[in-house]
């Protein structure tokens, strides 16, 4: 948990004039990984256990953390569209596994299904972007930032035991930063797009939706939604965990990743 | 000296509880509409009118509404209605829109063609105003929050031109398109209706106002920070290259006159009771921070220090959350000391100002003479205060403190934005 940002490779690429960021560190197939719409933390220990086996390359999305802001960008497809480059340029593209989590799974599914046939497999962690039949995806607007990561865990103790029972200023910082570039991409509809299930049919990249039992974030009606839309795709739920299924049990999520990636 | 009246038209329904009888709390869009009455609603916004007829009778200049929208202490949220009404009702004083918020209108095209429509109907009274409005505005009607200061100038621009130039032009913006404008509806005054903006302390809008020379009017702001914005604003005018004066400058502070002192404070409590504006200190109202700081309605575009935050996180965890108990605690002993025993404190300051004509006007006076504003507005009426408790203080306002005033005005050289034009500096025939 004490792992230092400098002890990972920090590779960078240039899109449309803007620095786009990220952390590497592993070896083997590549796992490119998007960020929650709270924004990458650094290096988690989830990433440790991918890295075991793969080349783990954890972006920073346009506008988070260090990489710039496209201040012109309305819509996640808009940071798909660079991202699609952006890992490219990366040389990441190829013998890749596309690992989207809640907000970035939304731009990992409007990634994929602009690169429909470069992906070995499509990994959605409790992703948003699409609308649930039942419920909604939960508004950030109408919690305090804290609340509203707290809302991510199964349980306040689940997040006092990564966080603390006050999360520290650099990552209220960071969560805060983060939902003003999450607002300026979605706000009307609230995090989902509804052309977005007619596109994903045409995906048949292998997926794993993997879901927290009490995503009380994003609902597991959303999962549904993605695997009727897919046509190759599967659901996977992890008993008592919450939204943040990479936080609250690191080696439950990752092993469900590798087992998924090893069968395909 | 330019002198207008102003309440913020709160909802009260006296059997609700909400004025402290029953405890229920006011929460800012914590409460269900579920439980408003449209027989109150009726009553109210004919008294507030008929209130506002009244007040230019005693001789105000203005009568001022402003905007708020899913929130008890305002009834205001289509102030242009109101605006309309009083449009046709009242024949000489100004109608203040201090303002209606621009960045959550989807077709500033039709705001346009409303205010033109006013101004026509009142024959050229009407003054706009605009503001970029709470949280709680853009929550109301889904306005995306971090486009707020954009959407807010791009539609004063479009209003501007809508009004000044002869259309049919096309307007390609990044927040706005139309592909035909021409509003078959212009504005009575060349022109156009005077700008003027309210606000508290965001600097931006102080600068974007003196740069286009509005008159800038504080709203119940202590009077030390008024007078840095106008500082603030005066500095920006020279950058601009003219010099600021009483005119670009506004202030609204409430003021209740009454018979007695006795009645004058029963009716100055009635500020910070029921359903007044929970922003403002002392009153019963919770409002809810993260609505009125959504995401971005502040901006923050610079990129995030290069740290591992989640290995700060973890190093620094224990000392963070202490050190985040007592920046806590000391936060509540401020909501503690704004909450309770405020409103001596609030007279102390010049907050609330109420008495007879004999004690409020001195105090005027001193409020005058500290920020020297040429455009003043008496914000009465509100809270709890009910129909008699406002007529009463309208009725002396007219006979005693208006005249007054206007004596102070001229001799302390108070000229407002209809005596001095805020875009030239050039004397202006009056009204």
């Amino acid at each position: 948990m004490t792992t230092q940002a400098e002890t990972h490779t920090q590779i960078a690429a240039e899109v449309a004039g803007l620095k786009v960021n990220a952390l590497q560190d592993g070896s083997g197939p590549n796992i490119v990984v998007l960020h929650h719409s709270t924004g990458s933390p650094g290096w988690i220990p989830f990433y440790d256990h991918l890295a075991e086996n793969h080349t783990v390359t954890v972006l920073d999305m346009p506008g988070y953390g260090q990489s710039e802001r496209p201040t012109w960008a309305r819509h996640p497809r808009d940071i798909a569209i660079m991202l699609h480059s952006a890992i490219h340029k990366m040389g990441i593209d190829t013998d890749a596994h596309m690992l989207g989590m809640g907000f970035g799974g939304w731009v990992a599914a409007e990634l994929a299904s602009m690169h429909l046939h470069g992906l070995d497999s499509l990994i959605l962690v409790g992703a948003a972007g699409v609308q649930p039949e039942e419920g909604e995806i939960a508004d950030v607007i109408f919690y305090e930032f804290e609340e509203y990561v707290k809302l991510g865990f199964s349980s306040d103790e689940a997040y006092a035991e990564v966080f603390g029972d006050e999360a520290a200023p650099e990552l209220k910082e960071l969560w805060d930063f983060s939902r003003e570039m999450t607002a300026r991409l979605t706000w009307k509809p609230w995090m989902f797009n509804r052309q977005l299930p007619h596109l994903l049919s045409e995906v048949e990249t292998p997926t794993l939706l993997l879901w927290g039992e009490n995503d009380r974030v994003v609902p597991l009606g959303v999962a549904e939604v993605y695997n009727a839309s897919l046509p190759n795709s599967q659901i996977q739920v992890l008993d008592g965990l919450g939204h943040l299924v990479e936080l609250e049990n690191p080696q439950a999520a990752a092993d469900a990743v590798s087992s998924f990636i090893a069968g395909l | 000296m330019f002198i207008g009246y102003f309440t913020e038209r709160p909802y009260q329904d006296f059997e609700s509880g909400w004025v402290g009888a029953t405890g229920r709390e006011i929460e800012d869009l914590g409460m269900t509409n579920g439980d408003y009455d449209p027989r109150i609603g009726a009553e109210l916004y004919n008294r507030y009118l008929d209130e506002k007829v009244y007040a230019e009778e005693m001789g105000f200049d203005g009568l001022m509404l402003n905007e708020h929208h899913s929130t008890p202490f305002c009834m205001g949220g289509v102030m242009n209605v109101e605006a309309a009404i009083l449009a046709r009702i009242t024949k000489r004083a100004k109608i203040v829109l201090l303002g209606n918020v621009l960045p959550i209108w989807e077709d500033p095209l039709w705001l346009a063609e409303e205010l033109a429509e006013i101004d026509m109907i009142s024959r050229g009274r009407l003054v706009t105003g605009w503001v970029r409005g709470t949280g709680r505005e853009s929550v109301a009607h889904n306005s995306q929050a971090p486009f707020n200061w954009e959407r807010f100038q791009e539609a004063h621009d479009f209003v501007v031109k809508a009004w000044s130039t002869p259309g049919p032009f096309r307007w390609e913006g990044e927040h706005y398109q139309y592909r035909y404008v021409n509003p078959w509806a212009r504005p009575y005054q060349e022109p156009h209706p005077q700008i003027w903006i309210p606000g508290v302390m965001s600097r931006n809008t102080v600068k974007w106002c003196a740069e286009h020379r509005y008159p800038y009017v504080m709203l119940a702001t202590e009077i030390e920070p008024t007078k840095q914005s106008f500082q603030y604003y005066d500095e920006v005018a020279q950058e601009n290259g003219y010099e600021a004066s009483t005119e670009h400058h506004g202030y609204l502070f409430k003021v209740h006159v009454d018979e007695t002192e006795e009645l004058a404070e029963e009716a100055g409590r009635k500020y910070i009771s029921g359903p007044a504006n929970p922003f403002l200190e002392g009153n019963q109202g919770t409002v809810r921070s993260n609505l009125q700081n959504l995401p971005g309605l502040t901006s923050r575009t610079q990129l995030l220090p290069t740290v591992s935050t989640f290995a700060a996180a973890a190093r620094g965890r224990q000392a963070e959350r202490d050190a985040a108990l007592a920046e806590q605690e000391a936060e509540q002993d401020k909501v503690d000391a704004d909450a309770f025993g405020t409103y001596e404190e609030q007279v102390n300051k010049y907050s609330i100002i109420t008495g007879t004509p004999d004690t409020v006007i001195p105090k005027i006076r001193h409020v005058l003479e500290e920020l020297r504003p040429g455009n003043i507005f008496f914000w009465d009426g509100d809270g709890a205060m009910n129909h008699e408790d406002a007529m009463r203080s309208l009725r002396l306002f007219g006979e005693e403190v208006i005249p007054a005033v206007r004596e102070m005005g001229k001799e302390l050289d108070l000229k407002g934005a209809f005596e001095v034009d805020t875009q030239t500096g050039a004397p202006l025939s009056g009204d």
